[in-house]
This record gives C-alpha cells, sequence and structure tokens, in this order.
C-alpha cells in the first residue's frame, strides 16, 4: 500500500465531490440513447408473445419484409445457439416455444421507429397455447407442466443443480447438525409462509442498446451496461463471433440495480444488427416494455420453521424457498444458491436444513435486483425473529443481541465468520430509533410503530470473477486510471480515482479515469455486480498503483543512487527521506531521467498494471452446503423504521429511517451515506407499493402510473446513517461493498413496525393503504 | 405526414426548424436540435425525466408537440450554466451529493429553477411538492431537497452581494 500520508495524496475517507457530477448537472453527459448515429442509423423493434406458454407452429415473415422501410426481419431460425450466464437456457429469438408474454419471437430493422412498430403488425405467428405454470411452488412440484423439457441438456455452470425432468433449475441444499434433537430442545418455535411478489428495477434510463457489425465482421455494441465484458463473451459465443471481434461499449449509465447486469436485450440488437450489416441498429425499450420484458425480480415463497431455547439462542432453522425464476434464468439460478448459504440470516445457527429451489414458471425472467435475493429472504426471517422473541417474552433486539454472528461464529456452510461490526450495527440502529421509548402518534387516529431487522449479504459470484486496472502517468504528472467497471451512479468512478490518488501518491485532482468503459481498450472486468466494485477493482487499483510507483521509484533510486526505501511519492512529487531531494513526477515518468554519469538515460515511459481475483473461495459440498470458504466476505448491518398508520386510511407515513451497516472502511464517507439513503428509499418503496401485476401470466401495471415508486411525498421526514468501520482483512484500506445491502432489512423493519403499531402481520409486501386498511377492518381496530 | 416550419428561441438563442406534425419537443430537443441533456424516461408524462421550461413553466417535453411550441421560449439543462459558470442549482446539486446515475437530474434541476423562481426561499414541504413529479430511483431524494435548499441560500447570497 502507498507509503503517501499528506492530506492531499491520501484522499481515503474523505469526501471527495463525484467526478461525474459537472457534466450529469450540465446536460454533457452523454447516456447511450444520447449517441449520434447520423443517417445510417437503423430502427429495431421487437415482435413478442402475447402468450405465457405456447408452441410457435408458424411464423410469416413476408409481409413485414416487403414493407418499405424495413431492412431486416429475423427471427429464431436465423440464430441457433443458446445463451446464458450459468444455465444456458434460452435462445435469443424463441424458435419453437415461447415461455412468457414478451418473449421475443421477430425483430425488425427499419429507417423509421414507425416503420418498424408497423412491420411487427404484418408479422404471422401462429402458436398452439399451452397450460402455463403461475405458482413456483406448484412449478416445482411433479404434476407441474414441463417449461424445459431439455433442462438436462443445457450447459450449465458446475456450482448449479438443475433436476431434469422438473421445472427445478436448481436445487441449493444445507443439511447441518440434528434437526431432530435440535427441535427437541427448543422452548419455543415459530412457522411462518411468506409471499414476496415481483418488482421491477425502474432505472429511469430505459434499457438501449446500438449494435453495428461493419463489412469485415467486426461488431460494436454501444449499450447501457453493468457488465460490458460478460455481454462481450456470452454474445461473441452465441452468435459465433470471435470474442476479440467484439467490442462493447458502455457510456454513462442511468440507473442499474442489477437489471442492466448480464445479456437481457442486448443480444437481439446484436443478432439483428449482423443481418444489415454497416448499419448501426438501435433498440431502446418502451417503459411498458421494460416493466415486463427486463429483468424482473423473483418472486419468492418462503417456509421458515425456526426455534429457540428459553434464554433465547436460536437452536435451529429449517427453510424452504421457492424462488419464481421467470421463464430463464439468467442470475436467478444463483440468487437461489445465494439465499440459501445466507438462509440462517446473520445468526449463529447450529442446525440448519435448507432448500432452496430456483423454479421455471411462465412469468417475466427472473434477474438480480439489488439485494441478489437477500431482501426477499431477510423479509420473512427477520419477521420471524420477532414473533420469536415475542413467544418467549423477550425484548426483538435483546434476542437478535443474543444470536448475531461475531468474529469466529460459525456459518451454515460450516466456515466462520470474519471479525464484523454487525453487533455495534444493531445497538447503534436501537439507539437512533429511540428503541423501547413509546412516543405518541400525532394525531389520533393514527397508530406509532417501531422496527428493527438485521441483514448480512455476500457478494454472490463464481469464485473467480476477477478485476483488473491500469496507471499511465502523463508528461504533465497526471495519471489516467484505465478500469473496466461501471458507474451506474454509485460513485465507483469517485472512489476508484480517491483509490488511485492515494495508493500511487498523486493530489486526488490529478487522476483521470479512461472512461467510458470500452471493453477493446478497458481493462477486464467481470461486471458491476454484487457490491463488490470497490473491494475488488480496488485491490486491482491497488496492485495497479504499486506497479507504477515501483517503476518510478526504482527509476529515481538509480539516477539519484539511493536506495528505493528512502524514497516515496507524496502530492505528485517523488521525495527522498534520506538526502531530502525532491523531483516532480512531470519530468521524468515519460521522458525518464539522464545516468548518474552523464552517459545516457533512464527510464521511459510508465505503465502500471494491477489485477485481482478472489482465489481462496472453496466450493460447497453439493449434498450438505458444508465447505470452508463458500463467499469472499460477508458486509452486516441493520435498519430502524419509526412509522404511523393511518387508521382512516391505512396508509403507513415513514417518519423515520436509520441505517446503521459495517462497510469496513468508508472510502467516501458522503457516498456511503448516499448509498444507505438510496437503498433505504428503495426499500421503503418495495414495502409500500411495489408489486408487479400479473394475471394469468400478463403483466397489468406496465406504467409508471399503475407501477408506483416512491417520490419525494413517500421518502422517509427523517433519515440517519451511521457507518461502522472494522475493516475487511483483503479489502482495501479495510473496505466492503454498501450499494445493495442498504435496501436488504427495509421490508421487515417495516413489517415490524406495522406491527408494533397495530400488531397485525402480512403475508407479503407491499403493505399498501388498501390492505392494510382491510386487515385493520377484519382485525376489528377500526370499523367500517 | 405534415411538415412545420416554428420559430422559437431556446436556451436564449432562437431558432427556426422544421418538425412533423407527430414529433413531440422532447424529440425535437434531443434529436433536431441534439440538445440530448433532456432525456426520454417514459415517454408518457409520468417520470419527469424531459421537464423543460416552456414560456417559464415547467413542462414534460413528452407530452407537448413541437408544433405547439412555435414562438415559445424554451430553457433546458444546457441552458442552465452561463458563460461557464454553474447556475446556483447546479453547484449545489454537486455540493450536497444530489446526483447519482444523473439521468433524472435534468428534469428536477429544470423543477427547482421554476419552484426558486416562484418562491426564492421554500421551505421543505414545498420543495417535496415541487418536485414530486419528477422520479429519482437512486438517491432517496434526501440530498436532491437538501440541495434545493442549498440553492435556495446561494441565490439569497447572489442577490445580496449584487444588490
Amino acid at each position: 500500500m502507498a507509503k503517501g500520508n499528506s492530506e492531499h495524496t491520501h484522499p481515503i475517507g474523505e469526501s471527495t465531490k463525484r467526478v461525474d457530477a459537472p457534466d450529469k448537472v450540465t446536460g454533457a453527459a452523454l447516456y447511450a440513447d444520447d449517441i449520434q448515429f447520423g443517417n445510417a442509423l437503423l430502427h429495431a423493434r421487437v415482435k413478442r408473445s402475447p402468450h405465457p406458454h405456447a408452441l410457435i407452429k408458424r411464423i410469416n415473415i413476408e409481409k413485414a419484409r416487403a414493407l418499405p422501410g424495413v431492412k431486416a426481419v429475423v427471427t429464431g431460425e436465423d440464430f441457433p445457439g443458446h445463451i446464458g450466464l450459468y444455465l444456458q437456457d434460452r435462445y435469443i429469438f424463441c424458435r419453437d416455444r415461447v415461455r412468457y408474454v414478451g418473449d421475443p419471437v421477430a425483430g425488425v430493422a427499419a429507417t423509421r421507429v414507425e416503420i418498424a412498430e408497423a412491420a411487427l403488425d404484418l408479422i404471422e405467428v401462429e402458436y398452439e397455447v399451452l397450460p402455463p405454470v403461475l405458482d413456483p411452488e406448484f412449478g416445482a412440484s411433479p404434476t407441474a407442466p414441463i417449461i424445459h423439457p431439455e433442462l438436462g441438456q443445457y450447459v450449465v455452470a458446475n456450482f448449479i443443480m438443475p433436476v431434469a425432468g422438473t421445472n427445478i433449475s436448481n436445487h441449493f441444499k444445507i443439511r447441518k447438525g440434528n434437526m431432530t434433537e435440535a427441535w427437541g430442545q427448543c422452548a419455543a418455535i415459530i412457522e411462518r409462509k411468506y409471499r414476496i411478489p415481483h418488482i421491477q428495477h425502474v432505472p429511469l434510463e430505459p434499457h438501449v442498446a446500438i449494435a453495428k457489425v461493419d463489412a469485415s465482421g467486426e461488431v460494436t455494441l454501444w449499450d447501457s451496461s453493468q457488465s460490458p465484458f460478460a455481454q462481450r463473451d456470452l454474445i461473441a459465443q452465441t452468435l459465433g463471433i470471435n470474442q476479440s471481434s467484439m467490442r462493447v461499449v458502455a457510456p454513462v449509465v442511468g440507473g442499474g440495480f442489477g437489471g442492466k447486469a448480464g445479456v437481457s436485450m442486448e443480444s437481439l440488437a446484436v443478432a439483428i444488427a449482423t443481418k444489415v450489416r454497416g448499419h448501426p441498429v438501435k433498440l431502446l425499450l418502451t417503459r411498458e416494455e421494460e416493466f415486463y420484458t427486463a429483468f424482473v425480480r423473483q418472486g419468492l415463497i418462503s417456509y421458515f420453521k425456526i426455534g429457540c431455547d428459553a434464554s433465547g439462542k436460536i437452536l435451529a432453522m429449517e427453510n424452504t424457498f421457492y424462488w419464481d425464476g421467470g421463464a430463464y434464468t439468467e442470475y436467478g439460478v444463483n440468487i437461489t444458491r445465494a439465499a440459501g448459504y445466507s438462509c440462517t440470516g446473520p445468526y449463529e445457527v447450529p442446525n440448519v436444513k435448507t432448500d432452496s429451489y430456483c423454479v421455471y414458471t411462465n412469468h417475466p425472467v427472473g434477474g438480480p435486483m439489488r439485494g441478489f435475493g437477500m431482501p426477499e429472504m431477510h423479509a420473512g426471517l427477520e419477521q420471524c425473529i420477532d414473533d420469536l422473541a415475542y413467544q418467549i417474552r423477550m425484548d426483538p433486539v435483546e434476542l437478535r443481541r443474543r444470536n448475531c454472528l461475531t468474529e469466529h461464529s460459525i456459518l451454515a456452510t460450516g466456515g466462520k465468520m470474519h471479525p464484523t461490526g454487525l453487533a455495534e450495527c444493531l445497538e447503534k440502529a436501537a439507539q437512533a430509533i429511540g428503541w423501547g421509548k413509546v412516543a405518541p402518534p400525532s394525531s389520533p387516529n393514527k397508530r406509532r410503530g417501531k422496527g428493527l431487522a438485521l441483514m448480512w449479504k455476500a457478494p454472490a459470484m463464481p469464485p473467480n470473477a476477477g478485476s483488473s486496472a491500469w496507471i499511465e502517468l502523463s508528461e504533465d504528472g497526471m495519471i489516467t486510471l484505465g478500469i473496466g467497471c461501471q458507474d451506474i451512479g454509485q460513485g465507483a468512478f469517485t472512489v476508484a480515482a480517491q483509490m488511485a490518488a492515494a495508493a500511487f501518491g498523486v493530489p486526488f485532482e490529478s487522476v483521470r479515469l479512461a472512461t467510458p468503459v470500452d471493453t477493446r481498450y478497458s481493462p477486464y472486468e467481470w461486471q458491476t455486480v454484487a457490491s463488490r466494485i470497490t473491494w475488488s477493482t480496488g485491490n486491482a487499483i491497488i496492485n495497479a498503483a504499486n506497479d507504477a510507483r515501483t517503476q518510478v521509484l526504482e527509476l529515481v533510486a538509480n539516477a539519484w543512487e539511493e536506495n528505493i526505501d528512502d524514497l516515496d511519492i507524496i502530492d505528485g512529487s517523488v521525495v527522498s527521506f534520506k538526502t531530502e531531494k525532491e523531483i516532480s513526477l512531470k519530468k521524468l515518468v515519460v521522458y525518464g531521467l539522464p545516468k548518474p554519469d552523464g552517459s545516457g538515460w533512464l527510464g521511459g515511459p510508465i505503465i502500471g498494471r494491477g489485477s485481482f481475483m478472489p482465489t481462496y473461495v472453496t466450493g460447497l459440498d453439493p449434498e450438505t452446503g458444508q465447505g470452508e470458504q463458500a463467499v469472499v466476505h460477508f458486509t452486516t448491518g441493520a435498519q430502524a423504521i419509526e412509522l404511523e398508520v393511518d387508521l382512516d386510511s391505512g396508509k403507513i407515513e415513514i417518519l423515520k429511517g436509520v441505517a446503521a451497516f459495517d462497510v469496513g472502511k468508508a472510502i467516501n464517507p458522503e457516498m456511503v451515506k448516499a448509498q444507505m439513503e438510496g437503498g433505504l428509499v428503495q426499500g421503503i418503496s418495495s414495502a409500500l407499493f411495489e408489486q408487479l401485476q400479473l394475471k394469468g401470466g400478463v403483466v397489468q401495471n406496465a406504467s409508471f402510473v399503475d407501477y408506483r415508486i416512491a417520490t419525494t411525498a413517500d421518502a422517509p421526514l427523517k433519515m440517519q446513517s451511521i457507518i461502522v468501520e472494522v475493516p475487511q482483512a483483503d479489502g482495501p484500506w479495510g473496505a466492503r461493498g454498501i450499494g445493495e445491502h442498504s435496501m436488504v432489512p427495509t421490508v421487515p423493519a417495516i413489517a415490524n413496525a406495522i406491527y408494533d403499531a397495530i400488531g397485525i402481520r402480512f403475508d407479503g409486501p407491499p403493505f399498501t393503504a388498501e390492505k392494510v386498511y382491510l386487515a385493520m377492518l377484519d382485525a376489528g381496530i377500526v370499523k367500517e | 405526414m405534415n411538415y412545420h416550419k416554428i420559430s422559437l428561441t431556446v436556451n436564449g438563442s432562437q431558432e427556426d426548424v422544421i418538425v412533423p406534425s407527430n414529433m413531440t419537443l422532447m424529440r425535437m430537443l434531443r434529436e433536431t436540435l441534439a440538445l440530448t441533456g433532456t432525456k426520454n424516461g417514459c415517454s408518457a408524462g409520468e417520470c419527469g425525466a424531459c421537464t423543460v421550461l416552456m414560456n417559464g413553466e415547467p413542462i414534460n417535453s413528452c407530452m407537448v408537440l413541437a408544433v405547439e411550441c412555435d414562438g415559445a421560449t424554451l430553457l433546458t439543462v444546457e441552458g442552465l450554466a452561463q458563460d461557464g459558470h454553474l447556475a446556483p442549482i447546479q453547484a449545489a446539486l454537486i455540493e450536497a451529493g444530489g446526483v447519482q446515475c444523473g439521468f433524472c437530474t435534468p428534469g428536477v434541476l429544470i423543477s427547482a429553477v421554476a419552484l426558486l423562481r416562484r418562491n426564492p426561499d421554500p421551505d421543505e414541504a414545498e420543495i417535496r411538492e415541487a418536485l414530486v413529479g419528477n422520479l429519482c430511483r437512486c438517491t432517496g431524494y434526501e440530498r436532491i431537497i437538501e440541495s434545493v435548499k442549498v440553492a435556495a441560500k446561494k441565490q439569497a447570497a447572489l442577490a445580496f452581494t449584487t444588490a
């Protein structure tokens, strides 16, 4: 790590302003849809299935092809390859069968959007409608219609366990301890079932992809993307393009939350573009399409059975999760796995039995969304913890205090917990919300309540997800940092610049970023997902900075005939602690330095390189889920909510939200807090309003009028963010990720607060005014 | 398709453009004038990302036809900074951390400008109300609301120094 220690060269823990903010407030920032392509641009639209499940009997595209202005019409016949991140279960365009309403059946490129849309109406598709599967628990049963008869033949990653001949695309198991014995020792046992609906990511920027295939077959894709390198790899493989002939350029991203990870609509644009060489082909999803064709957050039906002894020590946990994975499983299979190995929540539980199933249904395609299964899983679990506490007449905070993970706790997978500030997060969140203190409601027709929930989450990724970075020095003493991660709004670019400045030894202002990310020029990054960028890319940046530093210091040491250990780079200058000599980087990093005897020159242009991969992650036994180190680490935290329920309307008003998370080290504290605030409000939104309403597989609320997200009127009146810092041994300056975590415990914290206020539990969010009011009516709390 | 020649003032500059009948103001700004700061979030007047000032009033530019703007005066995000100097609300958004992915930012800025022109010293409830039509999925709104408060102070300070 860098030795530089002046305030300027060590902007770690400083809330520097975002590097991308000036462009974003002036309208200068270029998002993918803003790039101009001139008259050669063609517009693509996609013909989609109106049925949740059907066989394709016949497609006729002749009339569409004959429409003036139409340049290409493609169908599944044109692209025989399968695509998929962990389980290759999709064609780019459907070939024999459609599996959800919106499944792409044909694509059109035309000179104008209106012509492309008119052409869609001219494409004739004949279907044989099949019975759909619309519930994951039913889907996992032997009587359900089979959605992917070919499941046994699909190419699959070795840590995913599909069950051929069923709709189960992954079955993750934990078998630990002796359940029968454990239940016998319990003083209290809670059993509950919860349902979590599909929700959408709703980034403000809709998905857009522009693809161009030039005369020699070189492919360029410009798109709003969290995963440019994964897209290069997967799309190239599926379309039989040389990987190095495929280039993905990822401009400024207008929000992602997991929805722009992996490959979704991007492959459609590339596939269509292969048929109209030389033309850029733009596919921009309408907001309506966004709602039903972009990855949805998977639905979940969860069963929990949790028991503790009279002192509140949790002894046993038995969980069954049925994930509504939708028609295909880009990430869904791994979400199922992540929820499986995280199934105990942040508690030490000696006896665990868990079955986590990813189930194909004829619903929209399930994908990752902020939290990767954790908000869904914690929603039920953290309500059970409260109920368990009530059953043994213990304060829920006290029960959590007695069970929450500490360093060396044994995890459900058998490994040991690393140092964690979870207990401190719990105490601080409880204190900030005034736990145990009862405040009167603001009016007689309101009830007030407080709730709290804990969380944990690991970066869910393959064990070999890598990052890399390079640092190039310029004549003027600036450094250019090359990275392949994306700034999707979370502030990755700013934090990367802070880390490069600190690790190398130049002022923050001396760092330039080589962006936008372009797979042809940027260093490899697995994907901007899993809240792993600060940690993983950060380590790559440190390695690149150290490589460049070493080159600079060796050069100066040779020129000055000094020992490298006596030199350092501070504020953009190399200094000698021994001789007190000083030389600015400006003078030496490109042209080198004269040899001490004047006989020639030393050095030359300097480029540092660094990469990082967590090589220490081990696999898990497929039958027991046991293994030494399942994941790299866990970020832990707590949220607490104070709210009021309006007895006249059922409306819930969030008065105060508190978030406390152990981020290891806050590289940029204000941006860490901004993530906590954003996640809290997204969590509140999902708790109070959000649900993709599906009727017979058809989305009923595909607009902002019918699918409501939180506005300024819904954000809490008060928010408090608390940073806890227990360093991560292998984190850059000790840092861990925080992007997703801030949304994980919000729903159960709200549910627990509602219970505190009115004594009612719901089987799942959203806790809409209507639902709350009707429940109060049923319970006799209010009268008609 | 009928085409129309219209004249309008955009960010202080006189523009004559020919637009088809069905072209929205949002598309005209983005595609004809290449002012891509105005964003397309929903094309249905629901998200506020395309908000611009038309004759001083904030409107969703996706809900107005370009032909309706004949003779109008428009302000988009590109017109906020003057001579390379950020407007107080732009500086405030950077200072208070009101920008994350930035896609809602142009619309938020314009709505905030409209509010501050109408009411130079809004309280928090008024700020929340003025921005209720600008959806943001990143920030949790707290820092956007704070930004408007900071901008109001900056503007007051500006008025004081120039008085």
